[in-house]
């Protein structure tokens, strides 16, 4: 039998990961009650991520509007952490030193100039440099880095201390995080009811699917209304340095291979990461960790000698035009806030003001909203 | 067009499509549509086929036929599993042996990808075998049993065109299987040259899904691969060292 509970918010979210936190917290600022539900938040894709805020150094043909997505939240990072930072008391080691993006071989270099043409064309802002001019910002990078390329507005940040700086945010607000799954969305009588995996039914008038790469398993979507969102794996390892290893974001192409590195604070290195259709398998495998160690130390020789702290598969949560699904849907009362891929810490920002913001935007939002509506998909699963 | 027939199968379409560096599954979707291929594939080991929402969905979505692909494996042994996976899965006894050598140049490894051949053949497989462009080892794997051949005109996604047309050439006329040129192709050119050198299909995909509008490319690939067939059948006009008019004044 279930039970008729008495948690009927104005806001729930489903899904406690970067981007349901950062909405929850969002609504609840904004003075509306708010719940989230989550089995174990922040311990999905966002776990996993790296947290690098790279717009600019990520950008590839056919994604200027990911870009343009990108952007827009980047600009809002620097107020996000201020006020998380402020409102949590915990730090989310948010930097702003820039992302430098190296060539290994010949090939790669190649690819990089083409890279620099487009940035050119999209007005990007960047600096190009040489292999030794690499060396001199980064002195642990290999000698055989034959060039760069340096994206000073590219930052980043620790996901992990983001998701528990935003649960400290949440419980100060008395946002209540409920530990349990979203079974089924039901009929409610007033708004939107969504039935828990132990019966209990939750009522609100805004229902916030912010579920990742299991937005799609929610039952009682209506038809036409599941996401077309798939998980893609990636693996991930963080390292430890006693020294500071790496003073910027470093990515780099190894013979077409690409690796990244992000350096923390605290002394960690985060090396990612793959990208793997495998379904919702969240093995690490031996080759996987063996592709990134290899191509990182072609980058920065350096890494071998480093410990390795933790190795682990998150799923991003991908759609077909690797777009964002965020806002309302033809559903009354459900929105979405999902489909993040590659850049939910990056889009968490902008994805939160796009749903609970204030109404009074610049008119560039409209045109990134419509980019993002979910309705795009009609009819595609 | 004429039909291209692969044992026993016909397509109309002579240009096979792959599906690898796609930015997004939506472009990779709308280059396919552009291609009009009829027949694309897909690595089998960086792929769960039971999971929703990968590029199989969108081949079923376009009713195109899916040839699994042993990429990745480097022996005999492995693409013999990877290919014997895929069947289970996909159902399909079609496969596009790929058995690499190295991994900076992702040659074929010739002895491998021979040994490969034989037992998918014995094993009941439709093999399309990826190899150097070598016709003695053309010959030899036809005569194993292959459904096609698939030299190389390049190493895979370095885009280099057809190094040498003279071996393709061989392999054509030595050849009673399909020809497909696999790999190297850069740009529309390459594919119209692959099929006017007499090879019954092109396989691509780096030249489409890393161009900067793959939509466009595919259209490009498609056009190219019909006109250099076209040029093919029609039989071009022996090459001279001098002009001749083509509206001589007098006999």
């Amino acid at each position: 039998m279930p039970s008729i509970s008495p948690r009927s918010p104005d806001v729930l979210v489903l899904g406690g990961g970067i981007i349901g936190l950062s909405t929850a917290w969002r609504a609840a600022r904004q003075g509306l009650t708010t719940t989230v539900v989550d089995p174990a938040p922040g311990r999905g894709a966002t776990h996993a991520a790296a947290g690098m805020l790279a717009p600019v150094s990520e950008v590839t043909y056919t994604e200027e509007p990911l870009l343009r997505l990108g952007l827009a939240s980047l600009a809002r990072w620097p107020e996000f952490a201020a006020e998380l930072e402020a409102a949590s008391g915990h730090e989310v080691d948010y930097r702003t030193d820039g992302m430098l993006d190296v060539a290994f071989g010949p090939d790669d270099l190649t690819a990089l100039d083409d890279l620099a043409v487009f940035l050119d064309k999209l007005g990007l802002p960047f600096e190009r440099l040489t292999g030794r001019e690499c060396r001199r910002l980064e002195p642990m990078l290999a000698p055989s880095v034959r060039g760069g390329l340096l994206a000073r507005g590219d930052a980043w940040v620790d996901p992990r201390r983001v998701t528990a700086a935003l649960l400290a945010a949440l419980d100060r607000l008395g946002v209540e995080v409920v530990r349990r799954s979203a079974a089924e969305l039901v009929p409610g009588e007033s708004g939107r009811s969504v039935r828990l995996d132990d019966g209990e039914i939750v009522t609100a008038e805004r229902i916030v699917l912010a579920a990742g790469a299991w937005s799609g398993a929610l039952q009682g979507l209506p038809p036409g209304l599941m996401p077309p969102v798939r998980p893609v794996k990636g693996q991930i390892m963080r390292l430890r340095s006693p020294a500071p290893l790496l003073g910027h974001c470093v990515r780099g192409t190894v013979h077409g291979s690409p690796v990244y590195l992000v350096p923390r604070g605290d002394g960690e290195i985060v090396l990612g990461a793959t990208q793997e259709e495998m379904g919702f398998d969240t093995r690490v495998t031996a080759g996987g960790l063996w592709e990134l160690l290899r191509d990182a130390r072609e980058l920065v020789p350096g890494v071998t000698e480093l410990e390795m702290c933790d190795v682990v598969a998150g799923l991003r949560p991908g759609t077909p035009d690797n777009l964002p699904m965020i806002g309302r849907t033809a559903l009354p009362g459900l929105l979405m806030a999902t489909g993040h891929h590659r850049g939910g810490v990056l889009l968490a920002p902008l994805t939160a003001d796009l749903l609970f913001g204030d109404p009074l935007f610049g008119d560039g939002d409209g045109a990134l909203a419509s980019a993002c509506s979910p309705d795009r998909f009609k009819g595609y699963v | 067009m004429d039909e291209l027939v692969i044992a026993g199968e016909k397509f109309s379409s002579r240009l096979i499509m792959g599906t690898g560096g796609a930015p997004s599954l939506e472009v990779l979707d709308q280059a396919l549509v552009a291609s009009g291929t009829e027949l694309t594939t897909v690595a089998m080991r960086r792929l769960d086929p039971g999971a929703p929402g990968s590029v199989l969905d969108v081949l079923r979505r376009r009713d195109i036929k899916v040839l699994p692909n042993t990429a990745g494996c480097y022996t005999a042994g492995e693409a013999v599993l990877t290919a014997r996976l895929a069947r289970e899965a996909l159902g399909t006894p079609w496969v596009k042996l790929e058995v690499i050598a190295d991994e900076r140049t992702l040659l074929p490894d010739p002895i491998e990808t021979f040994d490969a051949a034989e037992r998918l053949v014995a094993d009941g497989f439709v093999v399309l075998p990826y190899i150097g462009d070598d016709p003695a080892l053309a010959r030899r794997l036809e005569q194993a049993g292959c459904a096609a051949v698939m030299p190389l005109g390049a190493p895979i996604g370095s885009g280099l065109g057809i190094r040498n047309p003279h071996n393709i050439e061989l392999i054509v006329e030595a050849a009673s299987v399909p020809v497909i040129l696999d790999a190297g192709i850069g740009t529309a050119s390459d594919a119209a040259l692959a099929m006017e050198l007499g090879c019954d299909a092109v396989l691509l995909a780096t030249a489409v899904t890393r161009a900067q509008r793959p939509e466009v490319m595919a259209s490009a690939m498609r056009g190219a691969v019909e006109a250099g067939r076209l040029a093919r059948l029609a039989g071009r006009i022996p090459k001279r060292r001098y002009a001749e008019a083509s509206s001589p004044m007098s006999k």
